[in-house]
């Protein structure tokens, strides 16, 4: 790679100086003249049917517009996932129904002159509710005398399996090999369940939309999102008014995580514009965010593992019960990823079963979260492996190495399990896990401190713990990426990409990689990304999928910009195209060393002779998605007599290919991987009897701030992703899966206790110290 | 009501009620690079100084800070001569979404002007009250010291 110009290299991310000094404008900075400001009204009750909903004396309130609600909005069912069409979840929401399933379900909105008036209105809004029995018992969702919550036309738009009169949203089976056999063939079996709590992605920035029309009549949507083109598409399907009518802008977003993959604001805040024809405007609370937008998936997993003396596993029974709450957005394909991101992890396993099952309850909706179900399935599997190895004597890192997939390497899993369907046959063409793994134990001192329980301090003990995972680079024959660009007189490239940068710095990564093509400097791509009037389409962010789609079709765009560059040269030159290549912003004969530079290309093409603009347009699909793995480390101090448990080191190796710009990749890796120690030890939703979050606030829901922090390590281990853009794969959720197993398993190390249900905080490793006998 | 603000070294006339939360008058006037996350001084990324003192503006009355000087993260330097500080955080790498990075940098600036040397715990400490949720915070520490080092350096 030492030839390289800009992969590889730690360019300065293209807005961090303007974000640094406070000229970008996120959502909520733009001003529009003259807007409606919304406030919404949330149910108070987990389930419940409005019988009437009276309006008239909050319509009075000096400067309310309107006031809209299921009574009087046209009734649409559509989801809120920000998929590609047709969506794999659920056709399960309306715009508002007559029936309310969580506290935070929306009732009504009032749009007003002022932000006070449509406050002053929401409370003089009076609703008559016929509370009706709710479920929050996942285990019970399905049984035969629980309340029903979708009962009237929902539907799914794939062939999934999808029952709503079971408050089934999706289920998912795959089996390979004699189940019966393989666990006959066991010497023991470990079987066990894990559970998997609640979160919120915690943007910092809450979400926001601003609506408005432009000169000629358009509707215009700035959004919080990260997936503007299906921001365009549900839009217009929801309002019923064509794409063409619609532009969505994606301004700076301020994080995003999965938590803006959503589309539930984007059709409300439209319609109130488009009824009005005036520009509106919304920008959520915190405490809106917590209750009613989405979250991570709540799960329990129970796995069951016939194992051999020798640590064969024999068969694998993976049994997953997803939370989807009262919407089954993402229902399907979180849980489908589950077992397709980590079943192909052990590829030698012959005899395998997974089911996995999504109920509705009355609880908070899920979606997706950064680690889409491989964080959830990565949390039982880890844990699983750890106590096999110990039961079996092994050193759990020489365990994973001797059975985890290796280059060259298919399994079963990848073609049988897809993102809601079946997926594609792939085999590994990277995977430096070894070579994870063994850094990352030397970072962490594994030999040293593993199993030797050393004290530091009256009470204190320490512990090291050790989590794998995999991910994916993309959705294989789903995801589509495309970008144009063009040339400009001074060499400079203006890069169009439907890509959608969140935050992750997917702008810059994307014109390191147009300037390597091109052996311009990545200053000279001018990156202009998610304008639906303005850039190509793009699936959007999300998927780990960004440098590994969108990446490839910038490359294969650049290529044929290069192709255009030497073919002027080569008339300028008076050379054959061949014996050109660019180096330097020039066009150099590979044989006389003649060369012409691209400035001088460019005004040639624009001014002078076969004038033509030099631009080139480009597509991505993909066939595969080479999963980047990752060994991650926790070291944890632990107080025996109080429960008390800090994380003093983590470490994170990650093979992630090429990482095109290496400090891009390790922001990436230690903000995930800092968000899943503090999910582990700290964030949970705490709900009361009737269902209600409880702690909706930054202050009763903590999240790590930089005191919290232990000593981080993130290790980049080079690979080769030969059908990867210069080599790259993926790296922008791999590495939220692995700190909870870690921090578990160390835990374990330390004191001898095995937590299967998140969170793990300091109360319940006392009471675990209490109640088992710590081996 | 109407109040005069010096904001970044200007003279500023803003009308406001008097239940006014400073934050909110600031963004509505135009000052949009201080921004909200939550509403609930919990944050940090509403952070300005207000006659030098670190504050959260979410949890200022605009009538209290009449006649105050005011800086937000556009008065310690742009992007035309950024402030040591911010030409930090771009070359550590620390920006990623930059929605907390204002309130970050004003309070990293806040600390070295009244400790130009911080060790690693006074840079924690003088942070705790900014949250964010990309970087892991692992950069923004990085950021802080090689600014105290540039700063001293340039003394
Ligand atoms: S907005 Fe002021 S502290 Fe969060
Ligand atoms: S950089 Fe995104 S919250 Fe800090």
């Amino acid at each position: 790679m030492s030839d390289m110009l800009n992969i590889g290299k730690p360019v300065q991310k293209m807005d961090s100086l303007s974000l640094a000094t406070g000229t970008e404008r996120f959502t909520d900075d733009f001003h529009v003249e003259n807007p409606l400001y919304c406030a919404i009204l949330y149910s108070p009750h987990a389930h419940a049917e409005i019988k009437k909903i009276d309006t008239s004396t909050a319509l009075k309130v000096p400067g309310v517009v309107d006031i809209i609600h299921y009574n009087n909005v046209p009734r649409v069912l559509h989801t809120t996932a920000g998929q590609g069409y047709p969506e794999p979840s659920p056709y399960d929401t309306l715009l508002f129904d007559r029936r309310v399933r969580f506290v935070g379900d929306r009732v009504a909105l009032v749009a007003a002159e002022t932000v006070q008036s449509a406050h002053q209105a929401l409370e003089k809004i009076i609703v008559d509710y016929k509370p009706l029995e709710p479920v929050f018992d996942p285990e019970r969702a399905m049984d035969k005398d629980t309340p029903k919550l979708h009962v009237d036309d929902e539907h799914a738009m794939i062939p999934a399996t999808y029952e709503p009169e079971k408050n089934l949203a999706a289920e998912v089976k795959i089996s390979f090999g004699d189940m019966k056999k393989g666990f006959e063939q066991a010497d023991f079996i470990e079987d066990h369940t894990y559970k998997v709590h609640y979160a919120s992605h915690c943007a910092i920035e809450p979400h926001a939309v601003i609506c408005y029309f432009d000169e000629r009549g358009r509707l215009v949507i700035i959004s919080t999102t990260q997936v503007p083109f299906h921001v365009r598409r549900i839009v217009g399907q929801v309002l019923g008014i064509p794409v063409g009518m619609i532009r969505v802008i994606k301004p700076r977003i301020g994080g995003g995580f999965g938590g803006k993959q959503e589309v539930f604001l984007e059709p409300l805040i439209a319609l109130v514009a488009w009824r009005h024809r005036r520009a509106v405007r919304i920008c959520l609370t915190r405490k809106e965010v917590f209750v009613s937008s989405r979250t991570r998936h709540a799960m329990r997993i129970r796995l069951r593992t016939g194992v051999k003396n020798d640590g064969r596993i024999t068969a694998l029974d993976m049994d997953g019960l997803m939370n989807a709450g009262a919407y089954g957005t993402h229902a399907l394909t979180v849980i489908s990823n589950v077992g397709s991101k980590t079943l192909p992890f052990f590829n030698k396993i012959e005899n395998l079963n997974f089911c996995g099952r999504s109920v509705y309850t009355n609880l908070p909706v899920g979606g997706a979260y950064r680690g889409y179900g491989a964080t959830q399935g990565y949390f039982a599997f880890n844990q699983q492996i750890d106590t096999i190895a110990r039961r079996t004597d092994k050193d759990v890192l020489e365990y994973i190495k001797r059975w985890h997939i290796k280059e060259g390497e298919t399994s079963e899993v990848f073609k049988a399990l897809g993102e809601g369907k079946e997926g594609v046959a792939q085999a590994i063409r990277s995977c430096k896990l070894d070579e994870c793994i063994d850094r990352g134990s030397e970072a962490i001192e594994w030999y040293k401190k593993r199993a030797k329980r050393i004290k530091v301090g009256k009470n204190m003990v320490k512990g090291v713990g050790a989590a794998v995972s995999m991910q994916g680079s993309g959705i294989p024959k789903i995801d589509m990426a495309a970008c144009s660009m063009k040339m400009n007189e001074d060499g400079s490239f203006n890069l169009y990409v439907g890509a959608t940068d969140i935050g992750t710095g997917s702008d810059t990564i994307l014109a390191q990689i147009a300037g390597e093509v091109l052996r311009v400097p990545t200053q000279k791509i001018i990156v202009l990304s998610s304008d639906t009037d303005l850039t190509p389409f793009d699936t959007g962010a999300y998927a780990s999928s960004t440098t590994y789609v969108s990446g490839k079709a910038v490359e294969k765009c650049a290529h044929d910009i290069a192709e255009q560059l030497k073919k002027v040269a080569s008339g300028m030159l008076g050379t054959e195209q061949k014996n050109l290549f660019l180096d330097s912003e020039k066009a150099i004969d590979k044989n006389t060393k003649k060369s012409v530079t691209f400035t001088d290309i460019a005004l040639s093409s624009m001014y002078e002779k076969d004038q033509f603009q030099i631009q080139a347009h480009a597509s991505q699909t993909v066939d595969e998605s080479p999963p980047p793995f990752i060994a991650q480390f926790a070291e944890i101090d632990v107080d025996l007599e109080t429960g008390k448990l800090k994380v003093v080191k983590f470490v994170s190796a990650v093979d992630c290919g090429q990482p095109i710009n290496p400090k891009l990749a390790e922001g990436q890796v230690e903000g995930a991987a800092v968000n899943g120690i503090s999910y582990t030890l700290c964030e949970d939703y705490n709900f009361d009897s009737i269902g209600r979050m409880t702690n909706p606030t930054f202050w009763d829901y903590k999240i790590f701030n930089i005191r919290d922090i232990p000593e981080m390590e993130t290790i980049l281990v080079g690979s080769h992703e030969e059908t990867g853009p210069f080599g790259a794969k993926s790296v922008g959720e791999i590495a939220i899966n692995g700190p909870a197993p870690a921090i578990a398993k160390a835990l374990y190390d330390a004191a001898g206790i095995r937590v299967y249900e998140l969170p793990i905080t300091s109360q319940k490793v006392w009471k675990l110290l209490q109640e088992e006998k710590p081996v | 009501m109407e109040g005069l603000f010096i904001i970044n070294g200007s003279e500023k006339k803003l009308s406001f009620d008097s239940g006014d939360i400073l934050l909110n008058v600031l963004r509505a006037n135009g000052f949009t690079e201080v921004k909200s996350g939550c509403h609930e001084g919990q944050c940090g990324s509403c952070v300005i100084l207000l006659n030098e003192e670190l504050v959260n503006s979410c949890q200022v009355f605009a009538a209290a800070a009449v006649g105050k000087d005011i800086v937000t993260i556009k008065g310690i330097g742009d992007i035309h001569s950024p402030h040591p500080m911010q030409e930090a955080f771009v070359e550590t790498g620390a920006v990623q979404c930059g929605f907390c990075i204002p309130g970050v940098v004003l309070a990293a600036y806040y600390l070295l002007k009244n400790n130009p040397d911080p060790d690693d715990e006074e840079i924690c400490r003088a942070l705790d009250g900014n949250l964010c949720r990309c970087t892991g915070y692992v950069k923004i520490h990085e950021a802080v010291k090689l600014a105290a080092k540039r700063m001293a350096e340039n003394v």
